[in-house]
């Protein structure tokens, strides 16, 4: 039982990085139905601007003395930096090519992703970089059970970014364009949304949704590196499609679901195989219920 | 005119402040402690000259004044391609044949090693070419079938001592089941949502590669996989039949040739055939290839396994000339490279595929020096390629406008 408890904690801390990345696959897919290929790698991009900053600040010894301080700065400047790369990313590579098919994004995301992976091996450097420690290793002790400071900080930061995404979606202005936008493109310019702006917006989002992701991953695992991107993107993106793509909620149970399912897999089935529990999982909802746990409609070419 | 010019300006201006706040972070802060600007300012200068250049002819070129350098150009290629056309089919193939045949005659090994590794990406490429290119499925993990030939040869070798022609279609056999296999649960999907899972297939193979210890090794790859052999009469001794192992660099190349020429001819041949037409239809339109009473799941299985068994003949080859294999060779990077090569040549289209795979495999070589930028060029060109040629160097002559694109 208590090892149960255990793992259901690691699954709730890694639960959350997928949900918050699944919702950027989420969102662009709903808005443009464009699988963002380049997705995983502002993921890593945020891990990587982590480290930068948070290295700078500790060796100036800010870090030590205002911890939380630094850890709130770095995220955020992260998050603006992941925002600034998304929008050029969606800028170059998919708006030309709206109209065109849909291979041909799906191809020019995936060279934007290899392009950005090798920018980053290329001014980071091939190998690990590790993450100067912030808190403490210590946490909490119940009984066998143990809940990290850092554990405890990764999921306060993912639940207070699902809150706001939530409130940003579902009570503003700007999110109830978002959704109209989704829901008809023509329509929605037709009533003066200017839907380029709404699709930037949602990549910004998404990217630095996927930043703050990838911070945590980078402070949870103790370093970051240049192919860190690749297997939780695909993790993630499993996460949106079963939740159903294009649906916020949907992605933020997704994704908890499949930090569990991998948690529990490698816990009592079979550590090295715990990357295929999430591919098994794409695979079964995608042949069984393609429109996913919270059931978003799907017309006959979108499967 | 000048309007156009000042607000493409202020966008292209736009576009270098915004790579200089994207580059500088990267180079300029440092984890001792320090910010440096010089480092960030130096690349960002490199790269802004070289976008100036490009601009520049750009706007030289809109203006017509490279006309008259490229209207003779012009001229001479297609008087090259009239000329080519007009040539007997047979002459021509012939002439490109005896090319391929003389070349380890005149070249090094360092070429001849290259030779191989076109020889080999022009197999998978064409392999991929029936998948996506004429089925018009996109398939992310295709990679996983090279995996499976080279190492089902690789065990029936090292295992039982079979040899590499023998395992050749048992290779082959075994890349079309485990074609059939992935295929059969992902083809009820379609465009992106195919792509994806295929992407997931691919990478459980080889994880399965990766971690099932007993039989492939794990990581660790499988060592002393012999070379392909031939049996040659020996008359030294009265009469004797022997083997021999091809190790030699270009008896390989021989080997690889032979492949690829089969590969040629068997892609061709599908695609001329009522089969690939069949494809083509089902790429076309899917639902109208059912209302016309094409069987389109049999056959987008069928595609799915033809493509699988000529990955498997390549992925043989691989692990008889490498001698040995890892789960290392068959990663998904593999996989973006071969449907690059397929994209840039042009889908559907056999000259081009293989004028794509020497454009990627050959060029690097040339440029040895500039080898770390490898797959940033790569990726970029993906990008550039599909905004600006999405229908490859040298387009497919049967290639129709997809029926999504007319929706939109």
């Amino acid at each position: 039982m208590e090892y149960f408890i255990q793992q259901l904690i690691n699954g709730l801390t890694l639960g959350g990085i997928y949900a918050l990345i699944a919702l950027g696959y989420t969102m662009v897919y709903g808005i443009i139905q464009l699988i963002n290929f380049a997705h995983g790698e502002f993921f890593a991009a945020g891990g990587y601007m982590g480290v930068i900053l948070l290295s700078f600040l500790s060796a100036n010894g800010y870090l030590a003395t205002y911890p939380w301080l630094c850890l709130s700065g770095a995220i955020i400047l992260s998050m603006a930096y992941c925002s600034l790369l998304a929008t050029g990313v969606e800028k170059i590579a998919y708006k030309p090519l709206r109209k065109s098919s849909r291979l041909s994004v799906l191809l020019s995301a995936l060279g934007m992703s290899i392009f950005i992976q090798n920018g980053l091996m290329l001014t980071q450097g091939v190998y690990d970089k590790a993450y100067p420690t912030i808190f403490s290793q210590g946490g909490f002790d119940f009984g066998n059970i143990k809940v990290s400071y850092m554990q405890i900080v990764m999921l306060l930061i993912t639940i207070l970014l699902l809150i706001l995404l939530n409130l940003l979606v579902f009570k503003t202005r700007i999110g109830k364009a978002m959704r109209a936008t989704a829901q008809d493109k023509t329509m929605s310019s037709l009533v003066g949304i200017k839907s380029d702006r709404i699709i930037s917006l949602t990549f910004i989002i998404g990217a630095s949704l996927a930043a703050a992701a990838g911070i945590m991953v980078g402070m949870y695992y103790g370093s970051v590196g240049y192919t860190m991107g690749f297997v939780p993107g695909i993790k993630a993106f499993a996460a949106a499609v079963l939740g159903g793509i294009g649906n916020i909620t949907g992605a933020m149970i997704g994704g908890f679901l499949i930090g569990m399912i991998e948690i529990f897999g490698a816990g009592y089935i079979s550590s090295e195989y715990k990357d295929v529990f999430a591919f098994i999982i794409l695979i079964g909802v995608l042949y069984f219920m393609p429109t996913g746990i919270m059931g978003e409609n799907i017309d006959d070419t979108r499967v | 005119m000048i309007q156009e010019f000042k607000s493409k300006g202020k966008k292209y201006l736009i576009g270098l402040v915004w790579l200089f706040l994207l580059l500088w972070p990267l180079l300029g802060i440092n984890a001792d402690g320090t910010l440096t600007f010089v480092k960030a300012f130096s690349v960002w200068l490199y790269i802004v000259c070289a976008s100036m250049i490009v601009v520049t002819i750009y706007i030289i070129h809109k203006k017509g004044l490279t006309l008259k350098l490229t209207k003779p150009l012009s001229s001479a290629r297609n008087k090259i391609y009239a000329y080519t056309a007009s040539m007997p089919k047979p002459l021509l193939f012939s002439i490109i044949g005896i090319i391929a045949f003389l070349f380890p005659f005149f070249t090094e090994r360092y070429a001849q090693d290259v030779a191989i590794n076109v020889l080999i990406y022009i197999c998978l490429g064409l392999g991929l070419n029936i998948v996506v290119g004429m089925a018009g499925l996109l398939d992310l993990g295709y990679i996983a079938f090279y995996g499976v030939g080279a190492y089902t040869y690789a065990l029936l070798n090292t295992f039982y001592g079979i040899s590499f022609w023998l395992s050749l279609p048992i290779a082959a056999g075994f890349s079309g089941i485990a074609g059939c296999i992935v295929g059969y649960p992902t083809l009820r999907m379609r465009g992106d949502y195919l792509a994806i899972v295929t992407l997931g297939f691919g990478e459980i193979i080889r994880i399965v590669f990766n971690n099932w210890m007993q039989l492939t090794n794990g990581p660790n790859g499988i060592l002393g996989i012999k070379p392909p052999s031939v049996i040659i009469p020996n008359f030294t001794n009265g009469f004797s039949l022997e083997y021999l192992y091809l190790k030699k660099l270009h008896y390989l190349y021989y080997v690889a040739l032979i492949l690829a020429i089969f590969t040629i001819i068997v892609v061709a041949r599908l695609s001329a055939s009522r089969i690939g037409r069949a494809w083509e239809a089902i790429r076309e339109d899917e639902t109208a290839a059912e209302m016309m009473g094409v069987n389109t799941f049999s056959l987008k299985l069928l595609a799915y396994a033809a493509g699988a068994v000529l990955g498997g003949i390549a992925g043989s080859f691989f692990a008889a000339r490498m001698r040995f294999v890892s789960p290392e060779s068959f990663t998904f990077i593999e996989s973006a490279m071969v449907l690059s090569m397929v994209v840039l040549g042009g889908m559907g289209s056999i000259p081009g595929i293989i004028l794509g795979v020497i454009a990627l495999i050959a060029l690097p070589e040339v440029f040895r020096e500039f080898e770390l930028y490898r797959m940033l060029a790569f990726g970029a060109s993906m990008t550039l390629m599909m905004l600006f040629r999405p229908k490859g160097i040298i387009p497919s002559k049967r290639m129709g406008v997809r029926s999504e694109e007319k929706e939109e």
